[in-house]
């Protein structure tokens, strides 16, 4: 090993030294760029939450989670005499659970059905066609979803904002995420297993139900929750569908708050900016800990 | 043709005439016909797309899985032809155990055996089901190493455990015939042995079919063997003949290794 | 009838869902511009007057077309040297280690932030910067609005592009590196001409993601009905016009932003489809 290293050293200094450094210098230098340029990739991750958690968490308190959010002038009073805005995001945070709560309603069962669908009949040209308009549903952008789920519900069905409406956007929204994510974790079963469940002369929905399913569980609740965490912080089609409401509401066919939807009126009200900072800080919260979870549960799954 | 009758022993399976093809003209299988002893282990060997495993799963109906087959012929369990039977019968009559152990990953050893009853919604007390496990498992040998862990989860043992598992999860419907299609390909010598003996052991209660690619193996534990080339059932005669006096080249040139 | 084809059944019938959904998008969108489309034309496409005044009432789309253009492409161009180097140093450089591993996480993060987070982060922290460096007056414009859209299209563009990375098989780099070549040799003849349709699908599906993102942009283009002059001018989106001006709009203009509707998602289909396309003909 030595002797043939004391040669190529020797060879190098002799011929190529120039042109080998050169070489190895351009190498360095780029291996310092990729490193930059992906701290700088991480970095927003740091700078962003970061600002978020210093302007936030003073307003985070017991309140801020029991009470709706204050009106405009109440907020103006408090500011002026250097308070804490009263109230909190009750309305906003009980609108969320209710719209993504109905949204994951509809978009679970039928996303399901429809992964099992194209999992089952993978080699069928019609399959092939649903799994591409999957894939361009997924594709659309959400403030269009809102503009359709307007003229579908808003317009037809309830005749105004609603829980309704929003949750049927949400849902388009989550739908292929969930469709997508069942197939690729059902086609990671091995065949052998289905093959076990039918040799033991179990009727077809059966293996579909007790054994397709429970051995891909852990994956569909991962898709699930990513699902989930994708529709929780949204707000463009939220602000065509359900607009928001001062109070806590239940019916379904009148408006309601959201989390986003606070964040975005109190982006547009001076006075309540203070509040902006803590709801971002509860809705990425939210957020992360879902993520974290369904990662969590990708890692430990086995197939 | 292929009307050959190794003995005059009782048999519980008849092969007539039967010729399975994949799309149109594609053969897997072609006019085989034989008849399979009861309480014996027959093997069936030949090199690789010869249609022995096609052969296999079409004695319980598991090659109907395939994408555009056709089955011409018949196959009599007793004396009922299988292609009339519904499948979920004949599988519970017929059993199978695969190249790689796959016992369920979501259930435990003690549900892996009663898998079969479990996946049908078949509800027993118990103690029925208790005992089910119980003879199943001691039917493979398997009950002294997992006594202690039943509702430890089925793939935490290892390779030939598993696959004895597998074997216990057939066994446990009370089965006919039990189908293996090369089911040590995947196990260490060791593992290998301790399945054969088992089979030996088992031809006394079942009747058992066995696909293998190791020609010693057949010797060793099959009582008759079949020898399949090109989809044809070339020769079917009991296992020491086959080995000592083949009579076609063909099976000759395979046993001996010149191709396969 | 036995309980297998009913199963059959159920899952065909819940495959119909998606048909409806997507037939029902197309079939509205066109409805609702059909008023507009009669109005205006194609010249729709060409105009860059926006005047919802009553009596006077003309609306076209190009302004906007050129804003959500101009935004997602110099977000594309921002986004490549990061996306570039995040998946080379995921797919590449520090491939299976804990590293790469956390950097990975944190790329997921930036994917699981939500659009309205980013604009309120670019509104007060990174407009303000923009502002105190002398860039931009008020720090609202296509170039603000391009640097967030670009933080946010990072992750998009990163996750498909070190996977194909990691996908070049390894005998062809150990080849390389057998005959002397450096680590940046092996990447620039091995690694990239190999991956090449999937970091170019990555970047086409990224910037799919740009053309439709809604608030972020929202709040930091200064929604200026104007064609954009320059990188520090303001201007408006297709998606931002229609978050903006459609909770009042009715008659024309509502039919108007339906069109505008229509077009981005023609576009953006157009844009995913080719994208979808590329990682077809590559697997």
């Amino acid at each position: 090993m030595d002797q043939t290293n004391i040669l190529i050293e020797k060879k190098e200094k002799e011929v190529l030294v120039d042109h080998f450094t050169g070489r190895k210098y351009k190498d360095r230098l780029f291996l310092s760029a990729v490193i930059f340029f992906s701290l700088i990739t991480i970095s927003f991750v740091f700078l962003i939450i970061g600002a978020m958690v210093l302007k936030g968490y003073h307003q985070i308190n017991w309140s801020f989670f029991t009470q709706v959010a204050p009106d405009t002038f109440t907020a103006m009073m408090a500011k002026s005499s250097g308070q804490l805005i009263p109230g909190g995001i009750v309305n906003g945070i009980t609108g969320s659970l209710y719209l993504v709560g109905l949204a994951s309603l509809i978009a679970i069962p039928f996303g399901v059905l429809i992964g099992i669908y194209l999992y089952e009949n993978s080699k069928k040209r019609y399959a092939a066609v649903i799994r591409d308009i999957t894939d361009v549903l997924q594709g659309v952008p959400s403030i269009v979803v809102g503009l359709i789920v307007y003229l579908w519900v808003v317009v037809h069905i309830t005749h105004g904002y609603s829980v309704l409406a929003g949750s049927v956007a949400l849902s388009i929204m989550m739908l292929p995420l969930i469709i997508r994510s069942t197939e690729e974790s059902l086609k990671m079963i091995p065949d052998t297993l289905k093959e076990a469940a039918i040799a033991l002369g179990t009727p077809y929905y059966k293996v579909i139900l007790r054994v397709l399913i429970p051995t891909s569980f852990s994956g569909l609740v991962t898709g699930i929750l990513l699902a989930v965490s994708r529709i929780l912080g949204e707000t463009a089609p939220l602000m065509l569908t359900t607009l928001g409401n001062p109070a806590i509401n239940w019916n379904i066919t009148k408006p309601v708050s959201a989390v986003p939807l606070l964040i975005w009126q109190f982006y547009n009200d001076p006075n309540m900016v203070d509040l902006i900072w803590s709801s971002t800080l509860f809705l990425m919260g939210f957020v992360l800990i879902l993520n974290l979870l369904s990662k969590w549960i990708a890692a430990k799954r086995r197939f | 043709m292929n009307e050959i009758n190794t003995t005059t022993k009782p048999s519980i399976l008849s092969i007539e005439d039967l010729s399975i093809a994949y799309d149109i003209d594609k053969y897997a299988v072609r006019n085989v016909s034989a008849k399979i002893e009861k309480n014996a282990i027959t093997a069936i060997m030949g090199p690789s797309g010869c249609g022995k495993t096609t052969l296999l799963r079409a004695i319980n109906r598991m090659h109907e899985l395939y994408p555009n087959i056709s089955t011409k012929g018949q196959i009599k369990l007793y004396d009922e032809n299988i292609y009339d039977m519904s499948t979920i019968k004949l599988r519970r009559k017929i059993g199978m155990v695969f190249q790689r152990p796959n016992p369920f990953p979501t259930l435990s050893i003690y549900e892996n055996v009663i898998a079969g009853y479990k996946l049908n919604g078949i509800h027993m007390k118990r103690s029925e089901r208790d005992e089910i496990v119980e003879t199943s498992l001691r039917d493979v040998t398997l009950w002294d190493e997992v006594k202690n862990s039943l509702h430890k989860k089925g793939t935490f043992l290892s390779g030939g455990q598993q696959q004895r598992l597998c074997v216990a999860r057939a066994l446990a419907f009370k089965p006919d015939v039990i189908l293996l299609d090369e089911p040590t390909s995947a196990l260490d010598p060791v593992s290998t042995a301790k399945i054969e003996d088992l089979l030996v052991e088992l031809k006394k209660q079942y009747t058992i079919v066995l696909v293998t690619h190791n020609m010693s193996q057949a010797a060793r534990i099959s009582d008759n063997s079949m020898f399949m080339y090109l989809g044809e059932l070339i020769e079917y005669e009991d296992t020491k003949t086959i080995f000592t006096k083949p009579k076609d080249p063909r099976t000759e040139g395979y046993l001996t290794g010149k191709f396969g | 009838m036995n309980s297998d084809k009913i199963l059959k059944y159920v899952l065909f019938i819940a495959s119909l869902l998606i048909l409806l959904i997507a037939g029902g998008m197309i079939y509205s969108l066109f409805r609702g511009a059909i008023p507009s489309f009669h109005q205006f034309g194609w010249k729709f496409l060409i105009s860059s007057k926006w005047d919802p005044t009553q009596g006077r009432e003309q609306y076209g789309a190009l302004l906007f077309i050129a804003g959500t253009l101009f935004t997602s492409i110099l977000a594309l161009v921002i986004a490549l040297p990061m996306a570039f180097s995040t998946s080379l140093f995921i797919g590449e450089y520090f491939r299976n280690t804990r590293m790469a591993a956390i950097v990975s996480t944190f790329v997921d993060l930036l994917a699981g932030i939500p659009s309205i987070i980013y604009g309120l982060w670019g509104f007060y922290v990174l407009r303000p910067f923009i502002v105190s460096i002398g860039l931009s007056p008020q720090g609202y414009g296509i170039f603000t609005s391009g640097l967030i859209l670009a933080i946010m299209i990072i992750p998009y563009a990163t996750s498909l592009s070190n996977t194909t990375i990691m996908m070049v098989p390894n005998e062809l780099k150990e080849a390389a590196y057998s005959l002397g070549a450096t680590r940046l040799e092996v990447i620039w003849n091995v690694i990239l001409p190999n991956a090449r349709s999937g970091i170019t699908a990555s970047y086409v599906l990224a910037f799919g993601r740009a053309l439709g993102e809604t608030l972020a942009v929202t709040m930091l283009i200064g929604n200026a009905n104007i064609i954009p002059t320059g990188l520090f001018s303001t201007g408006n989106t297709m998606a931002s016009v229609i978050a903006n001006q459609f909770g009042e709009a009715s008659g024309l203009q509502l039919s108007s932003l339906i069109e505008i509707g229509l077009l981005l998602f023609v576009i953006t289909t157009i844009i995913n489809a080719v994208g979808k396309f590329i990682i077809k003909k590559m697997a």
